[in-house]
């Protein structure tokens, strides 16, 4: 129907493009809210092989994933928890704004959902900073807290009542494994982050300038699903790495 | 209104228009975003709670994650007045998760139950 690019008449109107390849608006709109879906649901599979993997030390070693849980400061989970879905709340306002037509509210919104996604990542930093200072990353400099290596011995008995080394090794392996997964963790849903943040950022430029057809309602919304879904997973992250014991 | 306009012109369904552009009221963003701040306290203070086993805090835990998660996704991910292909997605994401889930925990735990030299 019309060619796709932004340089029409029709850009930076309220009037959305019609991509040659559609039928019609609608047709256009599920089918890149569908493509959007697609991808999330091969990111809900990513992050659960990574909860599976999670649920299988967890459960050979409990303990020690509650010791190591210890570590975790769980009010700046909280913290961090709250930021998330208040920017989820700032990025769904904004595609509620593209819908109505509002471009100064995109904008409005958008930015604050960058600025929450920055205050997100800036805790986590200082998080991982604390546990790093601690010999708590993961390789030649970790170190079990002498506390938490105590309490791993006591539970470490075999069926005859008496210390097992092998379980205790093993204990003290699975704590590290609880910091493995939780770097890992974080850090892939800190990449999605800031992949969103960078998204978040250039979108309300685009919208600031009208780039967009149609106030960019289906890009927007798009956007919006992603961030949403990094939100979701953050909210199973956080009772599995926080909430133990 | 430009829309109903275009619909017009292009002969959409109704139908397929409302799945689209359906415009859901501040309020009820504000009503499921305090939801999720309750349920937020609720994790919390369920994690101070002895509940007799670390199981059922788990279980309680997991719980309250997946309303928020279904919250989320239903109203701030709009799935709840999308398309119908929408929700087979979405709710297909969870028979992969339901597959993988069980059938890696059901090697991991069943390996002890039966002595098999070599296993």
């Amino acid at each position: 129907m019309q060619a796709s690019t932004s340089t029409l008449p029709d850009a930076g109107t309220g009037r959305q493009i019609l991509l040659s390849h559609f039928d019609d608006l609608d047709q256009q709109h599920l089918s890149s809210n569908l493509g959007m879906w697609f991808f999330l649901v091969s990111e809900v599979m990513f992050f659960s092989g990574l909860i599976g993997a999670y649920a299988v030390y967890r459960a050979l070693s409990p303990v020690a994933f509650e010791r190591a849980s210890g570590h975790m400061d769980l009010w700046v989970g909280f913290f961090n928890t709250l930021v998330l879905l208040t920017s989820s709340l700032t990025m769904a306002l904004a595609v509620r704004c593209s819908q109505i037509g509002d471009n100064r509210g995109i904008v409005r919104y958008l930015i604050a959902t960058a600025v929450l996604g920055t205050v997100f990542l800036g805790v986590k930093g200082f998080e991982w900073k604390q546990e790093i200072d601690h010999h708590l990353l993961p390789g030649p400099h970790f170190v079990v807290p002498a506390e938490d290596a105590e309490a791993l011995r006591a539970v470490s008995v075999g069926t005859d009542g008496q210390f097992d080394p092998v379980k205790y090794a093993r204990n003290l392996g699975h704590f590290q494994m609880m910091f493995v997964l939780y770097f890992f963790m974080t850090g892939v849903h800190a990449f999605h982050m800031i992949v969103g943040v960078a998204a978040v950022l250039i979108f309300a430029v685009l919208a600031q300038i009208r780039w967009f057809s149609g106030y960019g309602t289906t890009q927007i919304e798009v956007l919006g699903l992603y961030w949403h879904f990094v939100d979701v997973v953050w909210v199973f992250l956080y009772p599995l790495l926080y909430l133990i014991g | 209104m430009q829309h109903h306009h275009q619909s017009s012109q292009l002969h959409q369904s109704a139908e397929a228009h409302e799945q689209s552009h359906h415009v859901i009221a501040v309020k009820t963003y504000l009503m499921i975003y305090l939801a999720l701040m309750l349920l937020l306290a609720l994790t919390v203070g369920a994690y101070f709670l002895d509940m007799g086993s670390h199981q059922i805090n788990l279980a309680v835990a997991m719980t309250i994650a997946v309303v928020k998660a279904v919250l989320i996704v239903l109203f701030f991910m709009h799935v709840y007045y999308s398309a119908p292909l929408t929700w087979i997605t979405a709710v297909g994401s969870l028979l992969w998760v339901g597959l993988l889930l069980a059938f890696l925990l059901a090697d991991y735990f069943s390996r002890g139950w039966l002595d098999i030299l070599g296993k």
